[in-house]
């Protein structure tokens, strides 16, 4: 269904980046640093519709009015929607405006930045994930991340396979388990003679699914993927992308992705995320917008989404 | 989306509490045995303080602090009426031979620290960098050795000529230079290298030759990295037990006749210590009363030398 | 540094004036000069220890007992069993300390704490405090006062322990510091506690790092004297510790310094033998630490 040569990879890459500061804007005239702009002119960003939730899926995690902050400044703000269950869901928007940030604290990966500290609210399976007595540890153990780069450990592909299940004490035959998310991973076929060899001789490409295998290992509810692509070819792209569709039927999947063609093709829903300054000067992100994929793409309700999925921005 | 409603449609309610399981108890253990480990530097300092100090009160119950600080004549070991506590001779003494060995090692230093962050083919640097790094894992007893057996016969005495007596401050110092040297051109070049390569181009397109830029644009930027490293190399000087031991004498002079034998705190304190004394007595108490002044020279010194690399961390980080 | 642009500097300066022209050539050469003296030095040092001392080496020389009448029948024995003994108990001391701080300060500490900038800035001031303090450290806490240990192989030990102590915990974080932060992601993402991820994935990660450190460490200490002396380390020692605690004890530096210091010329020869014996002791070490860095060290 996709062609290798329809990919603009990452083509539009430096348009999202140089959008940055455009995204936000209204047709006003601004500096171009974009750097100020006044209390009339802010947004209207209280009133993100949520959109229906698909009558046969089930919310994975309901986040609600969540603002994470560095040492106190906040990077994302007020942002309120649901992420379904056994769906893709896209988060795509300028750099900057807080995505991966976001998608780090679906299981608490920012709690590793000192200064980092969130407010609102995330429910996983109704569950607040920010509650004293939930345990990080337990939490990242259903919900699994695959990063930007491919950070596979110094280790052989068996080892780092059989990471997950060894220090969550999974009982099973090792070998299995390994062999399963291998082949979950479609990686089995390539790597089968060759499990003993240390992972870092493996191709970008291959890292990265032994990156996701590694995560499904311990058979988690939710994937979440920081832009899995981006340090990629287009024909490893292509193979992800393939992979996180075998894998919908049983996990969910969260992608950040700096590619917009890439979340129209693999997402069902998808989150708009933008840039605002406030009245201080300083920049934080907000969800804009977040409904069916189609709908984000063909038809979206705010006018900031428009400009960035048609490229108008800039 | 009602909040209500997800907890309603979620499925059976995954456990995510922490509970009081035998893991999470034991990564505290962990931790805290962690911590008591780096407390043990905490612990060290405590105790040099306390060693130093209890003692020190004593020596000053015995000693007025006048008599020792203003003194001009040190010699607590002598019998009777020649006991002296005029620490000025030890610190004059002290800072004298360190002078001598920063003549020697600040000029040769700084031009080694140069020629390899400017000059140094990056073979050269590699073979250059190991030797550095050997001198300055010598022990300190085999320049002691190197200074009496081929600086004061060899180089002072016969090659210069010099009438040196056997124990002297300039073959001490000379030693001292080399042991700081290593010290003085590792910092300095670390200094050197760290100043980014867009001022010298920038420079360079102003015509200037290449040692006015190592010269005036270069050296300057670095200078506070290079002045830490220089008051560092000083500190070793001043706190350098042994080269002083064997090579300087065992006189507390606080004239400056290079021929002449010099002594420094720190060997003071390792020949006293050495020596046949009665805990408790006077004499045996002036290890910690040197001690403390050795101290808090070396902790003065390795403050500047702290505020200087801040700044210099300050400009190009 | 750019090399299109020395060229146009050298046009400009052969315009500008012979003066400089010849200060491009001196200013080098007189650096080099530096170098080269710097390094002439280290020669003619190994070469006045080799000249002297390598007559005297021979196996008598290793395993006899120290004579202070008959220099021909004088040896290390005892300084060097002495050594040894303190590289063994220093290490069991610095190894697990020195990489518990390392790891507590890079993985654990909240540098907004003051207690944790405490800890740092107090290794940074250890580091630089003079051996010869460490030595009275020993002798008020160790030797006598709390401990009580007496002139012993451990007391000897802890103190040169504590004297390099900051060196491991300096070194020990910087190869902490080079894992990449994406292995510790990695880990903990897979539900791997902190302890987990530093026990199987940074430690391991670090260990060449780590190793280097603590070599490092121990040849400093294995040439330190000053500490020693203070602690009262024997100068003649007739025979060799039968344990840590209750005999006394020699090593290598304290015997060398012995020897310099006797006024028989014959046995200031044997001073230069044991110098070789402690120079080729640190070769080794080091050796072994370049050989670890090469063959151990992970490329991220």
């Amino acid at each position: 269904m996709r062609q290798v040569t329809e990919r603009p990879e990452s083509s539009s890459e430096p348009r999202a980046a140089e959008s940055a500061a455009g995204a936000q804007k209204p047709p006003a005239a601004e500096p171009a640093d974009g750097r100020v702009m006044g209390p009339g002119t802010a947004p209207a960003v209280e009133g993100v519709k949520a959109p229906a939730a698909a009558p046969d899926s089930k919310p994975v995690f309901a986040v609600e009015r969540l603002t994470v902050s560095y040492a106190g400044r906040p990077a994302v703000r007020e942002v309120s929607f649901g992420i379904e269950e056994r769906r893709i869901t896209a988060l795509i928007g300028a750099s900057g405006c807080g995505k991966s940030t976001f998608i780090r604290t679906l299981n608490r990966m920012n709690d590793l930045i000192p200064s980092a500290s969130v407010e609102g609210s995330v429910r996983y399976h109704g569950q607040d994930l920010y509650a004293p007595d939930v345990d990080p540890v337990q939490v990242r153990k259903r919900i699994g991340m695959v990063f930007q780069k491919p950070n596979p450990f110094p280790k052989s592909i068996y080892d780092n396979v059989a990471f997950g299940p060894r220090v969550l004490g999974m009982k099973g035959e090792m070998d299995e388990m390994v062999e399963r998310a291998l082949r979950r991973g479609a990686l089995w076929d390539e790597v089968k003679d060759r499990l003993k060899q240390n992972a870092f001789g493996m191709s970008g490409g291959q890292q990265q699914r032994l990156c996701i295998a590694r995560a499904l290992a311990t058979d988690p509810d939710v994937i979440l993927m920081d832009e899995p692509a981006s340090a990629l070819d287009p024909i490893s792209t292509g193979r992800i992308e393939d992979l996180m569709f075998e894998l919908k039927d049983r996990v969910s999947i969260v992608i950040v992705t700096h590619n917009m063609q890439q979340a129209a093709r693999v997402s069902d829903m998808t989150a708009f995320f933008t840039v605002v300054v406030d009245d201080t000067g300083h920049r934080h992100g907000e969800v804009v917008e977040y409904d069916e994929t189609e709908k984000v793409f063909t038809n979206p309700a705010d006018e900031r989404t428009e400009a960035y999925v048609t490229g108008r921005v800039g | 989306m009602e909040a209500a409603s997800i907890a309603a449609a979620g499925g059976p309610r995954p456990n995510l509490t922490r509970g009081r399981t035998p893991r999470s108890v034991g990564e505290n253990i962990i931790k805290a045995l962690l911590f008591l480990a780096a407390l043990i530097s905490i612990a060290t300092t405590i105790g040099i303080v306390v060693s130093l100090l209890a003692e020190t009160v004593e020596f000053f119950s015995q000693v007025g602090i006048f008599e020792y600080l203003l003194g001009t004549k040190w010699s607590p070991l002598a019998g009777g009426d020649q006991k002296s506590f005029g620490v000025l001779p030890l610190i004059s003494g002290t800072l004298y031979l360190t002078a001598l060995g920063l003549v020697v090692a600040v000029p040769l230093g700084l031009g080694s620290a140069i020629y390899l962050a400017e000059y140094a083919s990056p073979r050269a640097r590699r073979i250059i960098k190991p030797v550095l790094e050997l001198l300055a894992g010598i022990p300190t007893i085999v320049l002691g050795y190197f200074a009496l057996t081929f600086i004061t016969p060899v180089l002072l005495q016969g090659i210069f000529g010099i009438e040196v007596k056997i124990f002297n401050a300039l073959s001490a110092g000379l030693a001292l230079g080399v042991l700081i040297l290593p010290v003085v051109a590792t910092l300095a070049d670390d200094s050197l290298r760290a100043v980014p390569s867009s001022l010298r181009e920038g420079a360079f397109g102003l015509g200037a030759s290449k040692p006015q830029v190592v010269l005036r644009v270069v050296f300057p930027a670095a200078l506070s990295g290079i002045v830490a490293g220089l008051v560092l190399a000083a500190s070793r000087a001043i706190g350098e037990t042994v080269v002083v031991l064997v090579a300087g004498g065992a006189n507390a002079n606080l004239g400056i006749d290079p021929r002449e034998s010099f002594q420094n705190m720190a060997a003071f304190i390792a020949q006293t210590a050495r020596g046949d004394i009665a805990a408790q007595s006077v004499e045996f108490l002036t290890i910690f009363a040197v001690g403390t002044t050795l101290f808090v020279m070396t902790l003065i010194l390795n403050a500047i030398s702290i505020r200087f690399v801040r700044r210099f961390q300050q400009v190009y980080e | 540094m750019s090399v299109a642009e020395v060229p146009v500097a050298r046009a400009v300066v052969r315009g500008a004036s012979r003066g400089a022209r010849v200060r491009e050539i001196i200013f080098p050469a007189s650096l080099m000069l530096c170098i080269a003296f710097a390094m002439l030095t280290l020669v003619v040092l190994l070469l006045d220890v080799a000249v002297d001392g390598l007559p005297v080496l021979s196996w008598n020389f290793l395993t006899s007992f120290p004579s202070q009448v008959f220099p021909e029948r004088s040896g290390i024995q005892s300084a060097l069993v002495g050594t040894l003994l303190l590289m063994v108990v220093c290490a069991v001391f610095i190894v697990p300390v020195g990489t518990a701080s390392a790891i507590y300060l890079e993985e654990y500490a909240d540098g907004n704490r003051w207690w944790n900038r405490l800890i740092e800035v107090n290794i940074q001031n250890l580091a630089a405090v003079p051996s010869i303090v460490y030595g009275i450290l020993g002798l008020a806490f160790l030797v006598r006062g709390p401990l009580e240990l007496g002139r012993v192989v451990l007391a000897g030990a802890l103190t040169l322990g504590l004297l390099v102590l900051p060196v491991v915990i300096i070194v020990g974080r910087e190869a902490i510091r080079a894992v990449p932060n994406s292995i510790r992601e990695g880990s903990m993402a897979l539900g791997a506690t902190l302890w987990q991820t530093i026990w199987k994935q940074i430690l391991p990660g670090a260990l060449p790092g780590i190793a280097t450190g603590i070599i490092l460490a121990l040849s400093r200490a294995i040439g330190e004297t000053a500490p020693l002396i203070v602690v009262g380390a024997a100068a003649f020692a007739r025979f060799n510790p039968n344990d840590l605690t209750s005999d006394p004890f020699s090593a290598l530096p304290i015997q060398i310094l012995a020897w310099i210091q006797d006024p028989q010329e014959e046995f200031r020869t044997l001073a230069a033998g044991a110098i070789l014996v402690l120079l080729i002791l640190l070769l080794f070490m080091n050796a072994g630490a370049i050989y670890l860095r090469n063959r151990y060290e992970q490329k991220w």
